[in-house]
């Protein structure tokens, strides 16, 4: 793809500023600053990988993959506002399934270990487990505020914390694992894959690049289900005190 | 335990909470002693500390001043989930878990790793009027009356020593409803003892030894003459 055709891209933009404009949406400086961030954000990591690809040093993956997993982390803490030390619950949760699931990758000797096939695949790993946190997150606050009920009779009746809080954690979990089950079932029929889809313009024959697909999708089901599970059993203590009371999610105004 | 000593002391007991309102102090600097096999019927409008008193007697929550003594020993050096199993919280709404009768009322054991009887269950079904053929009823096809029932059959499988009821018959029958105060009655000739919140002064007179009145933050008690 030449760089003139890259340009004359910027024309799906412009037919959304005249959608905007004509129908006095208001989103032309949206537009506008979007943009511009897309286009400075992406060409500054295309050079970056250049040089990271052409360097080869396994230093300079471990420093991309430090800096995307405190991205992901800082992005799904806005969900867990409330919960103590919530950053470093979630990075940690992070690093240990990208850490996990890459290693698994290696190890099977699913992937080869180059630069030009961790950084991508690291990226959409921690991205989607990233995902899963903030679902995951976003299912506790709630049910900690539905199911309040349910976990003082459960308190009432001498369960432990993690006794009482068990079927909140588990419909948390649940929840962090549901949207990558169906997309399991659809894919292929109702989308085709961005990464796919990518390899496919690229040049890739379609079924190298399925290959490609489905080990993602795959590990995406082992780390999104990972991802759920460290998720809860990392945040569910922080909803009660050392007395086995039931605090809620802290930062609300409690009754 | 003899008689003559408080089993439960509260000593100027005050509790608060915040809310986008403002401030509220359900119990101020309240002072009683709970004594062994008893009933105490708890009297008083809505939201004037009733349910917050039996929460601080649970330890689902802490006073802000003051203290309870639970046999002498103040609750906070209890291990709280052995105090909710001998001081326990009967809670007002019928709230029972997934998903049959039996497994409601196998919970509280179940959580100490233990099972019961099916033949328990249906004693603790009968002690409030119930038929052993609930037991494998799900609890989606409970009526109001027999989800009460149920939750009060599945904390009577803890055998407490104290009892705290939040307006246990709210919901039943009269004929149920007497049943449960002769249930209780016989509960305490055993030597347990009962809290009872009612919003009825006649079922007061007839189950308690001692009515407590709680307004506006303080605690008035009358002795029933039998």
């Amino acid at each position: 793809m030449t760089w003139t055709a890259t340009v004359t891209t910027l024309g799906f933009i412009l037919i959304s500023m005249f959608v905007s404009l004509w129908l006095r949406l208001k989103l032309e400086r949206d537009l506008i600053i979007g943009t511009i961030r897309a286009t400075i954000q992406l060409i500054s990591i295309g050079y970056v990988l250049h040089f990271i690809f052409t360097s080869n040093h396994w230093y300079w993956i471990g420093l991309v993959l430090l800096v995307m997993i405190t991205v992901a982390s800082q992005n799904a803490a806005a969900r867990g506002k409330g919960i103590p030390w919530i950053f470093c619950r979630i990075f940690l949760t992070i690093f240990i399934v990208a850490g996990f699931t890459l290693l698994m990758m290696l190890f099977l000797h699913l992937i080869q270990a180059k630069p030009q096939v961790l950084i991508p695949i690291s990226g959409m790993i921690v991205g989607n487990s990233m995902v899963v946190s903030s679902l995951v997150l976003n299912q506790m606050r709630q049910q900690a505020e539905q199911m309040r009920e349910d976990i003082l009779v459960a308190l009432s009746l001498g369960a432990t914390s993690r006794q009482a809080s068990m079927r909140l954690t588990r419909e948390a979990i649940r929840s962090g694992t549901i949207p990558i089950v169906d997309s399991l079932k659809t894919v292929g029929l109702v989308q085709l894959p961005g990464m796919m889809t990518g390899l496919i313009i690229a040049g890739t024959n379609p079924i190298e690049a399925v290959r490609y697909q489905l080990l993602i999708m795959f590990s995406f089901t082992a780390s999104a289900t990972l991802t759920s599970i460290l998720m809860g059993l990392f945040v569910y203590p922080t909803l009660f005190n050392r007395a086995h009371q039931f605090i809620g999610w802290r930062g609300k105004t409690d009754k | 335990m003899p008689k003559s000593q408080p089993l439960i002391e509260l000593r100027e007991v005050t509790k608060s909470y915040d809310s986008p309102e403002g401030r509220t102090t359900p119990l101020k600097e309240v002072s009683a002693v709970i004594p062994p096999e008893s009933v105490i019927a708890l009297m008083g409008p809505s939201g004037t500390g009733k349910s917050t008193l039996f929460r601080l007697l649970n330890r689902l929550e802490d006073p802000d001043h003051g203290s309870i003594t639970y046999k002498g020993k103040p609750l906070s050096e209890w291990d709280p989930i052995l105090l909710r199993r001998e001081v326990h919280y009967v809670f007002q709404s019928a709230v029972l878990f997934p998903k049959t009768v039996a497994d409601n009322l196998n919970y509280p054991l179940k959580l100490q790793g233990k099972s019961m009887s099916e033949e328990e269950m249906a004693r603790l079904l009968e002690r409030v009027g119930l038929s052993k053929s609930y037991l494998t009823r799900s609890i989606e096809k409970l009526s109001g009356g027999e989800k009460q029932r149920v939750h009060l059959a599945r904390s009577l499988s803890l055998n407490p020593h104290v009892l705290l009821l939040d307006e246990p018959t709210a919901s039943l029958d009269p004929e149920s409803t007497e049943r449960i105060e002769q249930e209780m009655r016989c509960y305490r000739e055993k030597g347990h003892t009962v809290l009872w919140i009612t919003h009825q002064p006649e079922q007061a007179r007839r189950i308690a030894d001692q009515v407590w009145h709680l307004e506006s933050g303080h605690l008035r008690q009358e002795e029933m003459k039998r």
